[in-house]
């Protein structure tokens, strides 16, 4: 199992590279598709496979795809892309170093509890305690999340009407 | 040598792809065989008795022609695009039941590649992954058709994935589990009344939802009416247009291989798996009659009816056939029209009508 998490979080790790340091933006889309399936990968490995099927059907089968579509669109590619100003390549460079130094001083203390092998249920990851946790202990939050999303596809279709006299021929 | 069960489902999971892929060949042979029978021609019948020879004759042709990459063409992804959708064509036929438990002795065979508990996300989400194929290919290929192929394909998967996946939401609300097993074991039955067995499978309870899957299956495997990625009359052949030898057939094979998923999918989910009418009557019949043991009477059934999913899964390829040598195209907006105003609407309707029934015990 461990050689399976590094061999995982190797994986993940060069792709998220990949992502940053790709010239192409298609390649780059391409990459972070790879590190959803290596972070699905690692929700395996912690028992949680409705999480990990989800994130791919969500992330990598829905949002990536939108992701690559527009990028397609764009049709940027290394000669057409314009130049940065120093600025914002220096803005950049600030920001990121310091998001860098915010996660590292969240991360020092944690320290690793381990398990209890006895103890440890190793259905938690299952679909159906996921199911009674969201809808036993966050019952509200779940709720409007969902009026949210089917607002959201209502308002989608509302787009899409027909109005009165449009003709599309 | 002892043969360690573990291996055992290594073996099924080779005869899975292997029946895949050759399900998929001789889906090629059987679309020219049904479009000549429904536009009145002969069809193929010269390589081997009936024609039969005419896939290896079409992979002969395919392997020798001249491999061809267009101009300004990304190599490395113009490559990558058919491999990836013939991988994740074959991937999803991993979890889906084709049998039940043969039974030798101690060794159980499930005649399944895998089981795990969430088989129908699973094949949701590799119907989702199949759209990169074509997208990568149609970008890599450096064509304006092409791209506008890709760009097709992208938009209609994700319209249709949402209504399909609203549909799916339907069947899980009756049966309470995501494991494609589970759901077919739910559609047997063991009650005396004769049809029973068939009035327990999900269709009976199901159909608006069966109908809205079926449309929704057609748009995902770019089938006609929806093969509007590679419309020919408008996009010269779309996302293949710079294709030609084996990449080409493998764009083509996994069209075939998704729609053999397809209609596994459609069989196992709505159509009673590997379940057939009478199946606990015959074996009933073989034990007390025939005086065979139970296990043996059990392999029976097991294989009858995997030969019974096979023929459901058949039809529905036929179907897909049907359908594709009697229906026009579509137009792109009637397409997207189709699938966000009136599929899902209705897959919306058809969640509240199921949750009604369920709540006032009419179906369960």
């Amino acid at each position: 199992m461990s050689s399976l998490f590094l061999f995982l979080s190797f994986v993940a790790l060069l792709s998220a590279l990949g992502v940053v340091l790709a010239k192409n933006p298609v390649h780059s889309v391409l990459f972070l598709i790879l590190t959803f399936f290596t972070l699905s990968g690692h929700y395996l490995l912690l028992n949680a496979q409705f999480l990990a099927a989800v994130n791919i059907i969500v992330y990598a089968g829905a949002i990536m795809v939108l992701f690559l579509f527009v990028i397609m669109f764009l049709n940027l590619n290394e000669e057409t892309e314009p130049h940065k100003p120093a600025l914002a390549k220096f803005a950049a460079a600030i920001a990121g170093g310091s998001l860098l130094l915010i996660l590292v001083a969240a991360m020092r203390d944690i320290q690793p509890e381990g398990y209890n092998a006895t103890s440890f249920d190793s259905q938690i990851g299952m679909v159906d305690k996921l199911g009674l946790v969201l809808f036993q202990q966050y019952a509200l939050p779940f709720e409007l999340a969902s009026i949210l999303l089917l607002v959201a596809m209502v308002g989608s279709v509302m787009l899409g009407k027909r109005e009165v006299g449009e003709r599309n021929f | 040598m002892d043969f360690p069960p573990l291996a055992w489902q290594g073996v099924v999971v080779l005869v899975v792809f292997g029946v895949s892929l050759l399900i998929a060949t001789y889906s090629t042979y059987a679309e020219r065989v049904i479009a000549a029978f429904l536009q009145d021609r002969v069809g193929p019948d010269r390589a081997g008795p009936f024609g039969l020879l005419q896939p290896l004759a079409d992979a002969v042709k395919l392997f020798t022609k001249e491999e061809f990459f267009p101009a300004g063409a990304n190599r490395a992804l113009f490559v990558f695009g058919p491999c990836l959708a013939m991988i994740t064509a074959l991937m999803s036929s991993a979890v889906i039941p084709f049998g039940n438990v043969l039974q030798f002795g101690d060794t159980a065979i499930h005649l399944q590649g895998i089981e795990i508990n969430v088989g129908m996300l699973y094949v949701f989400g590799m119907v989702s992954l199949g759209v990169y194929g074509i997208m990568i290919g149609g970008w890599a290929s450096n064509n304006k058709f092409s791209l506008l192929g890709a760009i097709r394909a992208a938009s209609q998967n994700i319209s249709y994935e949402i209504a399909m996946g609203l549909a799916l939401i339907a069947v899980l609300m009756m049966s309470g589990s995501l494991s494609l097993r589970e759901i077919t074991f739910q559609q047997a039955s063991d009650a005396p009344f004769v049809w029973q067995d068939i009035f327990n499978w999900n269709v009976m309870k199901q159909p608006l939802g069966f109908i809205i899957f079926i449309v929704c299956a057609f748009a995902e495997t770019n089938r006609t009416p929806f093969d509007l990625p590679e419309c020919e009359t408008e996009l010269i052949g779309g996302y293949h247009t710079e294709y030609s030898s084996m990449k080409m057939g493998l764009y083509l094979f996994a069209e075939y291989i998704n729609v053999f998923v397809a209609s596994a999918v459609m069989s196992v989910l709505y159509f009673g798996g590997f379940n057939f009418p009478f199946q606990s009557e015959l074996r009933d019949w073989l034990v007390s009659s025939q005086s065979l043991e139970l296990v043996t009477a059990s392999n029976i059934i097991t294989i009858v009816g995997l030969l019974g999913l096979f023929a459901k899964i058949f039809s529905f390829i036929f179907f897909f056939m049907w359908v594709r040598w009697t229906l026009p195209r579509f137009r792109y907006d009637q397409l997207m029209r189709l699938g966000w105003t009136i599929l899902i609407p209705l897959a919306i309707f058809n969640i509240l009508l199921t949750g009604g029934l369920i709540t006032f015990g009419i179906i369960k």
